[in-house]
Parts: structure tokens; sequence; C-alpha cells
């Protein structure tokens, strides 16, 4: 296997390690996502009828609010013991570090979607099961997108006084075009007439975003990850 | 993967965060075989300097040179012949012994990970607690460990921030002796440190920081605590 790739792997792999052994992260992020989800459906479910289009949105800014926890626990764990800068101090490629932490990231946030999603398609009788590769490929392409800015920013405050505050400000106005695909693609999907060549466009500005996210973070990651 | 060097000169080097200065215009030079202290009070810039040494800061100007060569110029292979001990011990307390090693070895990428991985946790004393996770150990047991992880690669120079806190007498007395065994191979070692005692029995020479600028930069030779008095302990005019 090449040297990044293996890198990649050890660091996803250490991450999905501690995250297993403590559940400190997932447990959070999924009861943030779940109650999220419910106080909304109280919002705007009326006599059992919710209003329409809102279970993509309800569905998204779950995934996006959950993801901002997510990130935030992650990377306070590094900073706990300073193990960030054990990370840097390998004579690795640390774009490729870079690369481990969003893996990690991606796979946790997809745990939290599968427990989301079907309380989405209860709670909002969205038909979930109507095209589920589709769905689940835009949750996929929107998940990196989202955390490929996310993983970047959350190393990048991680010695940072006001991180808490200053992740949010940084993520959200950058990752709005990814949550307006992710949504207006699943609103496609769970319109009463569903389009999935509509959700499929969506879907392709989604793998257009990541992959210019993706390449501006490991282009900036070692230049903003040296003090 | 990493290359070798006999000795590494800090040359005018200044950091700045802001407006606030850090160091300014400290040069010095350490040696293979040799064991260099850095003293001073809080905020003299001491770990700053550390953490230049170990490529994690860049310095607002100056330079260090690694044998011939900067860091920018050797990349990341230099980090291969570096090992920094620092405060926070770099450790995941949610693993076990072995797996942190495990982990950091791999990173490395040491050859023979499991026999390496054993010869550290035996040399930590730890081989009975090598499944047990790191939140669990004393602070004695997690500096042990850190030491021995900060050492798995075999590095040519070894950085450590106050390596002797909360470390009890016979922990300490094991702790010199092992640093005393890599000066004798030929390792370079740069040690910040308050406690005078240990700095007595280890250091070759001292260099004394205060407000970011080396005030004195001498051989050791039982003058640790006239330079630490002249220059840290005597009271401001």
């Amino acid at each position: 296997m090449p040297m990044f790739l293996k890198v990649a792997w050890l660091v996803m792999r250490k991450d999905l390690t501690v995250e297993v052994r403590s559940r400190e992260v997932l447990y959070t992020t999924v009861f943030f996502a779940v109650a999220c989800v419910l106080v909304f459906a109280f919002a705007l479910v009326k006599e059992g009828r919710p209003l329409d289009d809102a279970a993509a949105g309800i569905m998204w800014i779950s995934v996006a609010f959950a993801g901002t926890l997510a990130l935030g626990r992650t990377f306070e764990r590094e900073r706990h013991s300073e193990t960030l800068r054990a990370l840097m101090l390998a004579p690795t490629s640390r774009p490729a570090i870079y690369v481990g932490k969003l893996l990690g990231i991606v796979l946790l946030l997809l745990v939290v979607e599968a427990v989301l999603v079907p309380l989405v398609g209860l709670l909002f009788h969205a038909p979930i099961a109507s095209q589920p590769l589709t769905l689940a490929s835009l949750l996929v392409f929107g998940t990196i997108g989202f955390s490929a800015v996310g993983t970047l920013f959350a190393a990048m405050l991680v010695r940072a006084r006001s991180r808490d505050v200053m992740l949010p400000v940084l993520l959200y106005p950058i990752t709005i075009p990814v949550i307006i695909a992710g949504v207006r693609g699943t609103a496609a999907l769970f319109d009463p007439e569903p389009s999935v060549d509509l959700a499929q466009m969506w879907m392709a500005l989604l793998v257009f975003f990541d992959i210019v996210f993706v390449t501006l973070s490991l282009w900036t990651f070692e230049p903003l990850m040296t003090e | 993967m990493s290359f070798d060097f006999t000795e590494v000169a800090v040359r005018d080097v200044s950091r700045h965060y802001g407006r606030r200065r850090a160091l300014s215009h400290v040069s010095l030079t350490c040696r293979s075989g040799e064991v260099l202290g850095l003293l001073g009070p809080n905020g003299a810039g001491k770990s700053t300097l550390l953490a230049i040494l170990a490529t994690l800061l860049a310095p607002s100007a100056g330079e260090v040179r690694y044998g011939e060569r900067t860091a920018a110029e050797a990349g990341p292979s230099l980090r291969a012949s570096l090992g920094f001990l620092a405060h926070d011990l770099h450790l995941y307390p949610e693993l076990t012994a072995a797996e942190n090693l495990r982990f950091f070895a791999r990173l490395y990428g040491v050859p023979d990970v499991p026999a390496k991985v054993s010869a550290a946790l035996d040399r930590a004393g730890l081989a009975s607690r090598r499944d047990d996770i790191v939140s669990g150990f004393s602070r004695g047991m997690r500096q042990r460990l850190a030491l021995e992880r900060a050492l798995l690669h075999d590095p040519r120079l070894l950085l450590l921030d106050e390596p002797f806190t909360g470390l009890d007498d016979a922990s300490v007395a094991a702790l010199v002796a092992r640093l005393r065994e890599l000066r004798a191979a030929g390792r370079i070692l740069v040690v910040v440190t308050h406690d005078l005692d240990v700095a007595e029995r280890l250091l070759d020479r001292v260099a004394v920081l205060k407000d970011g600028r080396l005030v004195a930069c001498d051989e050791a030779q039982g003058r640790i605590r006239e330079h630490y008095r002249a220059h840290v302990t005597e009271p401001r005019a």
C-alpha cells in the first residue's frame, strides 16, 4: 500500500478505535441529531401532515448541526493531550493525516445518518425507500463535502481559544452550497412525483463541490498546520 | 528515510506572536553526545525554542540547521530524526500502552513493529500493563511510556520539555539513567527543566533564557545554580 494511503488508514483506524472504546462522540451526536428532528417534527407536522419539502431541509440541517458537534468533539480529543501535534511531528505527508481524519469523520456521520434518515422518514412520511441508492449517494457526497471543509477548519482552530465560536462561523457560509444541493436533491426524491434526473443533477453538483473542497483542503492543510 | 547529523545550530532565531516577542535573536549549538539544558523562568521562551527545534513552529527570523540543512531543505524526512517528549505527553488515553506504541511506530515507518513495541514496553517497565488503557496509568507510568514513544524510531535529536515533572525519585533516577545511555550512544539531547538537582546530574551545557533572550550559554561544570541565581532568581532592579 502506498505510504499516503497507509498513513490515512492508520489515522482513520485509530480514530475509530478510540471512538468505539469511548462512544462519546457517537452518542452525543446521535442524541443531538435525534433531538433536533423530534423538535422540528413537533413544530412542522400538524395533524399528521408535514409541511411540503420540510423533511429534506430538516434532515440536512440535522446532519450539519450534528456534523459540527462531531468535528468539535473529535478535535477536542486531539487537543486534550496535544496528540494532533504528535501527528504533525510524524515524518509523513501531512495531507495523508488530513485524509485519515476526514474519513473518520465521514464514517461517524454516516452512522448518525443511518439513525437519522429512518426517523425523518417515519416522522415526516418521507419516502426514504423509493430511491434508496440515489438517496444514499446524495448523503455520502454531501457528507464528504461538509466534512472536507469542517475537518480543515477544525484542525486549524484546534489551538484557538475561540474555536467553538469560530468553527460554525467559518464552516456554515462555505458549506452552504453543499447543504443547498443536498436539500434540493433530497427534496426531488421526497416529492410526491419523484424526479431522479433532478436529484442526479444536484448529486453531480455535490460531486463537483467535493472535488473542489477536498483538493483545496489537501493543498492548504500543510501550510495552515505549520504554526 | 531519515538523515544523520551531528550538530544542530540555532542561528539568530526570533519568534513573534503578533506584537508579542517570544524569542529574540537566539543563537546556540548542540552537538552529538551532549545534553544541553534550557533553563529560565516561565514565559522565557524555552518551550517556543523547543517547538522550533521540533519543526512544529517556524521561526519569524533566523534559521535552524540540522547538520548542513534547514528544516525546509530537509522536508518531512527530517522529522524521522527528531524525537519530542512534550509536557502533554502526546499519548491517546483511550488506547492501551501497546496500541499507542504500535500506532506511532507504524506512523514513523519503524521496521519490525511487534519486537520494537515489546522492547519499548520492557524498557518502560510496562510489559505487564501492555493491554491496559493509558488513562488508568499514573503520571510516572505515562511519562515513561511517552519517552519510549518518542524513542521508537531511534531519533538523532531528542527534545524533552520538563520530563521530570510529577515523577517520584525512583522514576527520576531511571529517567536520568536512560538519558545518560542515549547521550553515550551519541544522541543530541535538549532538555527544558526547572529541576536544578537533576540538571546538575545530567546537563553538559546550560543555556539560560529570559524574556525571550539568551542571557547565558556555558559549560555546566557545577555552575548551573550560579547561572540560575544570576539570571533567573535574582530580583529585578
